[in-house]
């Protein structure tokens, strides 16, 4: 028996067009937009004015705070403007554009294809550069990754979760980065686990990426620490908290956070990018992409300089199809839908889906039959249907006490719902609500 | 680009079922019970079950349409659904009038007057049941005989259910040993060869459409199991206690109303509770009520009223009941 | 047969009496000695129950207005200053008389001056639209028109025209409670005074965007010019973060700005309609 979570979860269908597509580079846009606010924290202030010459790797803003994340430029060439720019969080926030001449990378990184295996930094040395580097949780959370480095005074982890579970559909990035960086992908993790000070890392992977869970398995032998585990198909698996239920088979308490039980949960693109940051000296501009949808030409893996817009990566694979009616950043399930493709990639974009008009509309919803699939499908044990109702009746209160803050947001209540009630929507109403409330109780 | 995005919150995807699929299978798993309902009863058979369903429909329509002044929903299946089971739960050879009456308080009253689909705290059809056997008592409980009133409707030839048969002889102080060549085998009874409601005769035929149901996940096997096992938990130990005065458990989970009632009428989505440790809690009750109702109560039968009552109980178990929350435990243990 | 008649009425009786004896005892032990003058005042207050002075309810209300010293804080924007003055003489004090105030919506970007470049599909509620994007248009502080204003109003003085997708306040349902005020997530809505014959004069639009930007997302947006603010005689408006905003307490409804506004930002309420030509308007002044 394949270990999987306990409780609810759905099985939507897989898509994953892109699985066999090799990761591509692709070419540098005319010009960038660097959101100054790519993480979970304070926004980074920013370093540079118009007119400054960048070259790629140089620190153009700076991070503001503990939980927060240096921004460096993905780029070489000129400030265009420091003004507010469209992102993918539907609203214009601060961003520096730049105009890209040439690509001229900063003269400390190591552009050398070697694989460099040897560690002699110390665990606060590999902190330092992950915190210099400005790396993010690179599964689409984007919480600054040194803040869940520095484990707090008397807590302790005892094993390094490795998140390669890639449990949305369509997406394929991580799939990809497992298969063709998996030395790297090995060294980043014996440094994560020297950071952390443990002597164990386990990385999950999903039984639908068969060869990623083979070749890995394969190299890891000859990593000290690190087991590669096959996890049944099951989304939302990939949730920090169900990933951790289904490996080591503890639950997270609620209101909790994963080292509370010993464990601190990383993406294995954020593992490479700490291989990259470490050993390389190369700080966070450019990512893997996803870019997929039924009716794209060439569903493709992208590596992608940090800013580029999203508009390039769907002509680069095969243009946008003409019945596109929807544009998501992430994962169908908890990805965000765009209003333009020229917003820029983030640190947190894990994929781009194009999704025809045919399936961009929610169907109608009629309804509540109580037929309990929402329960039923909740991977926290929650009632979807008994909170949407109280938020549609403004119980804040009551909800609270039926532990909406619980809610993880996986969206497969939603997902199941036979009457096409939009339940994750109430549900994320009434958590804002709670947690103002919450909030003033505090002040 | 020219055209607008639809912007919306996630998820981005939907799994495809829909109300009127779930009906749809709820339906397929009662036709083989139908099957064998028109290969004993015949005429009657066919006659009851189109008049409940198309009148169950009918009056949704007229109901929604006319007097709610809202779209009709007709095609969810839901009226569908009841008016199948009203016709089930009723014996084959009831009048015409009866039947429509019948469907229009399953419609109108049971459902409609609390708010339609989903808010009726009452199964519809069990609740029609409960009404046109208190308004209609003689013509409620006239059994036709399997096989030889296969083509006739309101003249067909009648015969007592081993229920009843079980009831009244009891009561005159036989034993059961002394009535066994009154009431037909297991064999005979799980095959469906006895006096009873239309549909609620062949056990065999209910159990393939369990199995569907099942299979299609459009319920889970908490309700019926729990209902099945108490039953038989429950009557077993009667039986062990007394076999001359009490019937084997066998015969109870096999005779009368149970395996409709526990695969169709108690799962019904609106009227049974959120999750399974409410679900397993509705089981039991129902299970030990009908029990009740069949060896200590007056009529010979009990699973509509155990059903019904424990419909009353399902807001209360969905209220204190909960499902154990992720990360409960350790909590508690910290 | 009556021997069981008699018997039924005596237990009958016997229980009734025995628990209203208890009843009473518990009454009594678990009484709470309220002040009678919250009640009464109370009882002047509307019932509304809709928190708009700041207290849950009419009840919380009263009872923080009969412990209070100074009561000039106080104000129940539903009953208005009748009530208040009525509540005020239950205490043997007297309240001073405050200006009616009135929700106004201060956006006019309806789909003919503000274009869609999005089609938003979800739960009907601004709070959760915000939560995904800046509004289905180019400008990111326009109304979103998914009523969440109307939701919250208890006295059904507001709702969605269909054609214009904004919300419109019947003023005479208005209580100025301020529900809307609070619920409105972009802040369009505010609370001005009612003003003479409910005449005043405000700025239609809360876009801080500069000019370029904002007209491009919209015809009737404030690009903040400055032109009202030169033309006012009272100094009653004021031009922050490209946003013009007139003080309803200087603002003596000379209507001077509305016609100086470029982009017809500027509404005017409850005025008498002007004549067509300016030099119409002087002519009619030479005649009389």
């Amino acid at each position: 028996m394949l270990k999987t979570f306990a409780k609810g979860g759905v099985h939507p269908p897989e898509n994953k067009l892109s699985a066999n597509r090799p990761i591509e580079t692709l070419p540098l846009p005319a010009r960038v937009s660097i959101p100054v606010s790519q993480h979970i924290g304070a926004p980074a202030t920013i370093l540079v004015a118009k007119g400054d010459k960048v070259k790629v790797g140089q620190l153009i803003a700076q991070s503001a705070g503990f939980v927060s994340a240096n921004i460096h430029s993905s780029v070489s060439g000129t400030v265009e403007s420091v003004d507010v720019v469209l992102d993918s969080s539907g609203y214009k926030r601060p961003a520096i554009t730049i105009v890209v001449e040439g690509d001229e990378w900063d003269s400390s990184i190591d552009r050398t294809p070697d694989i460099k295996t040897e560690i002699n930094l110390s665990a606060q040395e590999i902190i330092k550069k992950i915190t210099d580097a400005g790396i993010v949780g690179m599964g689409g959370a984007t919480f600054p990754s040194h803040v869940k480095l520095s484990v707090p005074t008397g807590k302790k982890a005892d094993v390094l979760i490795i998140n390669g579970v890639e449990c949305e559909p369509y997406l394929t990035s991580d799939h990809r980065l497992m298969l063709e960086k998996g030395h790297e992908l090995m060294v980043g993790i014996q440094m994560l686990m020297r950071a952390l000070n443990v002597d164990r890392a386990m990385i999950g992977v999903e039984n639908n990426k068969p060869d990623a869970i083979k070749y890995l398995t394969e190299i890891s032998s000859s990593y000290k620490g690190i087991s590669v585990h096959a996890l049944k198909v099951k989304y939302p698996q990939g949730g920090e908290k169900q990933l951790i239920k289904a490996l080591i088979n503890r639950e997270v308490p609620s209101g909790g956070l994963p080292i509370d039980v010993g464990a601190v949960v990383h993406n294995v693109g954020t593992a490479f990018a700490v291989y990259e940051a470490v050993q390389k000296n190369k700080p966070l501009f450019e990512r893997v992409v996803t870019v997929t949808g039924k009716n794209l030409a060439k569903p493709s893996n992208f590596l992608v300089r940090i800013g580029t817009p999203v508009s390039e990566l769907i002509s680069a694979a095969g243009g946008i199809p003409t019945d596109t009616a929807k544009v998501v950043n992430g994962g169908p399930m908890m990805g965000k839908a765009v209003v333009d493709v020229n917003v820029p990639v983030t640190k947190g974009t894990s994929g781009v889906i194009v999704f025809p008009a045919t399936e961009s509309k929610r169907k109608t919803e009629s309804v509540c039959i109580r037929c309990a699939k929402c329960v039923s499908v909740c991977p926290m044990g929650l009632e979807p249907y008994l909170l949407t109702r109280m938020s549609q009746r403004m119980m804040f209160e009551n909800m609270e006490h039926e532990r909406v803050l619980d809610c993880i947001e996986c969206g497969s209540c939603s997902f199941t719902c036979p009457a096409n009630l939009p339940l994750l929507d109430y549900i994320r109403l009434g958590k804002s609500e709670v947690n103002k409330i919450v909030r003033a109780r505090k002040n | 680009m020219d055209n607008k995005f639809v912007v919306s919150l996630s998820p981005h995807v939907h799994s495809g079922e829909s109300t009127s699929r779930l009906m749809f299978n709820v339906v397929l798993a009662l036709t083989p019970a139908f099957a064998v309902s028109l290969y004993y009863f015949g005429l009657g058979a066919l006659v009851v079950t189109l008049l409940a369903v198309l009148s169950c429909v009918l009056f949704e329509y007229l109901i929604q349409k006319f007097i709610l002044k809202v779209t009709p929903t007709i095609t969810d299946g839901s009226a569908i659904v009841t008016g199948l089971l009203l016709a089930f739960n009723v014996p084959s050879n009831l009048p015409w009038y009866i039947v429509v009456v019948g469907s229009l308080f399953a419609i109108g009253v049971a459902k409609m007057s609390f708010g339609g689909l989903g808010s009726n705290p009452f199964n519809p059809a069990l609740a029609a049941r409960v009404f046109m056997l208190i308004s209609f008592p003689v013509q409620m409980t006239s059994w036709p005989l399997p096989i030889e009133s296969r083509l006739k409707y309101i003249d067909a030839v009648t015969g007592p259910t081993p229920l009843s048969i079980l009831k009244e002889e009891l009561k005159k102080g036989e034993t059961i040993s002394q009535i066994s060549d009154q009431i037909p085998t297991h064999m005979q009874m799980f095959m469906g060869l006895m006096g009873g409601s239309l549909g609620e005769i062949a056990a065999f035929a209910l159990l393939i459409g369990f199995v569907w149901l099942l299979y299609k996940k459009v319920i889970t096997w908490h309700i019926p199991i729990t209902i099945f096992t108490t039953i038989f938990v429950f009557t077993g130990i009667l039986w062990l206690i007394n076999p001359e005065k009490n019937a084997d458990p066998i015969f109870h989970l096999v005779t009368g109303g149970v395996m409709i009632g526990a695969i169709f009428m108690a799962t019904d989505y609106v009227t049974s509770p959120m999750h399974p440790k409410g679900m397993i809690i509705f089981g039991l009750g129902i299970g030990l009520l009908t029990v009740i109702i069949r060896v200590w109560g007056a009529y010979p039968e009990g699973v509509s009223f155990a059903i019904l009552i424990m419909n009353a109980f399902v807001p209360l178990i969905n209220r204190y009941v909960k499902p154990k929350r992720f990360g409960e435990e350790v909590k508690r243990n910290g | 047969m009556s021997s069981i008649l008699i018997t039924s009425i005596l237990v009958l009786s016997l229980l009734g009496l025995t628990l209203a004896v208890v009843l009473y005892l518990t009454a009594q032990k678990f009484k709470i000695i309220e002040d009678p003058r919250i009640e009464q005042v109370e009882a002047v207050l509307p019932g509304a129950n809709c928190g708009g002075c700041g207290y849950p309810g009419c009840h919380g209300f009263a009872e923080a207005f009969v412990k209070a010293d100074d009561i000039t804080s106080f104000f129940c924007p539903v009953g208005g200053n009748v009530t208040m003055a009525n509540a005020a003489k239950v205490i043997g004090k007297t309240a001073e008389t405050k200006d009616p105030m009135v929700a106004v919506v201060r956006c006019s970007g309806s789909p003919e001056h503000r274009k869609r470049i999005a089609e938003y599909e979800g739960a009907p509620s601004c709070k959760l639209a915000t939560a995904l994007y800046s509004g289905d248009t180019a400008c990111q502080y326009g109304c979103l028109g998914l009523g969440d204003c109307v939701a919250v109003c208890q006295f059904d003085a507001i709702y969605i025209d269909p054609v214009t997708l904004l919300p419109v306040v019947n003023e005479d349902k208005c209580t100025g409670c301020g529900a809307c005020v609070k619920a409105c997530p972009k802040s369009i809505i505010e609370l001005r005074k009612k003003g003479p014959k409910g005449k005043r004069i405000y700025v239609s639009c809360i876009n801080k965007d500069k000019g370029g930007p904002a007209r491009k997302a919209c015809d009737v947006a404030c690009i903040g010019c400055g032109k009202c603010v030169k033309v006012c005689p009272h100094e009653a408006i004021t031009l922050e973060n490209n946003l013009a905003y007139i003080d309803y307490n200087k603002c003596k409804l000379c209507r001077k700005c509305v016609e100086e506004c470029p982009t017809g930002a500027i509404l005017e309420i409850n005025f008498p309609l002007r004549k067509q030509k300016v030099e119409g308007q002087i002519e009619s002044t030479e005649t009389l």
